[in-house]
């Protein structure tokens, strides 16, 4: 089947801003009574199937500097390694996981999804990608949001198969994508993410 | 979701023209500096990760989500500022409508002054004004909200730099690869082209698709100017989910 050559032009992405909150996150910037809680900012229901963890991850610039005022939302598949099902127009009710989080960071740079590990999905290749988080990064001073992909630890077998992990030549910056495993009362995984300079998280055009 | 996405396969987004965004680093913006990737972006083909991505339904909006003229009314009083309905309609690069998508919006008040806790601009806060709103887009794909129109405002960037009055959108389409933010400036506004986050767009045609245009015809006599601003999100190739109704 041949393809029609795109007649629009994408819109062209701007920065979010310092004040980003008030749109994403508006509890959170202390505008009480417009949404009833932020967006995505919890994943769990009651009925939600899987492992229950929590991710983190700590943004620093390239000044070694903490992001302070970023936005980061996750998408991941459910503990099936499936993405939630779309909801019909129409539709009110939604799935026991939707897969979408939403988290501002705090003055450290620091944020975390309570969630549940995902199970592998299909990659282009035919085979399971390892378990992984798609992670989208807005921020004062990032014109275009940030694709990054967050993996884990205990996962060393799928990862060293994965096929997006196996894209980037270099073992080193592999490393970057690769949350270590914390112990606590339920399992977490961190990851440091530098915007720029010695360690810099490989981020993606997708 | 099941199956393979190859890069050229249907179903596939069309790549990013990052020419057409701005760069990561763009000096005349100064915290882009310590904020820009070094490295060169890793291009993927489209995974299942990429290619699908959240869906909202109408019970998470309530009524007056689209009107920030009255959603952080005290006491029942209305913001004060030119009363404006913005709106558009969301579309893919191939033209298609992209129905049932979350947009979300953001502004400062009529004198240029956000409600957040960062922000110390000595322009007052209107106690009436949240600034905050959400819509789904319809069948067609269009998206409609009620405000005021925001002031300008000045930012710590160069010795005497002002924002244009504009209004940040982020809109979620249907895959998170087309997740997008972006800022809405208004017709004729000479300080659009002094802004030096406006300027880290390289193509003056790119910026003019940022530029909202008066609607005289949708104007609500007596009451509220309108202005429309359509939305274009990446488009994809072919039908990967012929069931839906989302172009594709």
């Amino acid at each position: 089947m041949l393809h029609p050559v795109p007649t629009l032009k994408e819109t062209p992405s701007q920065t979010a801003g310092p004040y980003v909150h008030i749109g994403l996150t508006p509890n959170f910037a202390e505008i009480k009574g417009v949404y009833p809680t932020d967006p995505g900012i919890s994943m769990l229901t009651a009925d939600t199937v899987g492992e229950r963890i929590v991710v983190s991850g700590r943004i620093v610039d390239g000044a070694g500097a903490p992001v302070g005022d970023a936005v980061v939302e996750c998408w991941q598949a459910d503990a099936d390694g499936s993405y939630a099902a779309p909801m019909g127009p129409n539709s009110n009710s939604a799935p026991a996981f939707t897969g979408w989080g939403r988290q501002p960071v705090n003055a450290d740079g620091v944020f975390s999804f309570e969630t549940i590990k995902p199970g592998p999905v299909p990659g282009p290749d035919g085979r399971p990608m390892a378990p992984h988080l798609a992670l989208w990064i807005v921020a004062r001073g990032i014109n275009t949001g940030l694709q990054t992909r967050l993996y884990f630890e205990d996962e060393a077998e799928a990862n060293a198969a994965d096929f997006v992990l196996n894209k980037i030549p270099d073992p080193r910056r592999r490393a970057t994508l690769i949350a270590r495993k914390e112990d606590g009362p339920v399992p977490g995984y961190m990851l440091e993410i530098q915007l720029q300079g010695e360690r810099e998280t490989v981020f993606f055009d997708v | 979701m099941s199956g393979m996405i190859l890069p050229g396969a249907d179903g596939a987004l069309y790549p990013r023209d990052r020419s057409w965004h701005p760069p990561a680093n763009t000096p005349g913006y100064k915290s882009t500096t310590f904020r820009a990737p070094k490295h060169a972006l890793l291009s993927l083909p489209g995974t299942a990760s990429e290619q699908t991505g959240p869906s909202f339904g109408h019970s998470s909006i309530n009524a007056l989500d689209n009107d920030l003229i009255r959603n952080f009314s005290q006491d029942g009083a209305e913001a004060i500022g030119q009363r404006l309905i913005v709106y558009g309609q969301v579309l893919d690069e191939n033209a298609r409508a992209v129905p049932n998508t979350l947009v979300e919006f953001w502004q400062a008040n009529a004198g240029g002054r956000y409600r957040h806790k960062r922000e110390a601009y000595l322009a007052p806060l209107d106690p009436n004004f949240g600034g905050c709103g959400r819509a789904l887009t319809d069948a067609n794909g269009f998206y409609s909200f009620r405000t005021v129109k925001p002031g300008a405002y000045p930012w710590p960037n160069g010795g005497n730099d002002w924002r244009p009055a504009h209004i940040h959108f982020s809109v979620f389409g249907h895959a998170f690869a087309q997740r997008l933010i972006t800022q809405m400036y208004f017709e004729g506004d000479p300080m659009i082209w002094q802004c030096p986050i406006v300027g880290s767009i390289p193509d003056k045609a790119a910026i003019d698709q940022l530029i909202a245009r008066l609607d005289r015809h949708n104007t609500t006599p007596m009451d509220a100017l309108a202005y429309r601003f359509d939305i274009v999100l990446r488009g994809r190739r072919s039908t990967m989910f012929e069931n839906r109704l989302e172009g594709n």
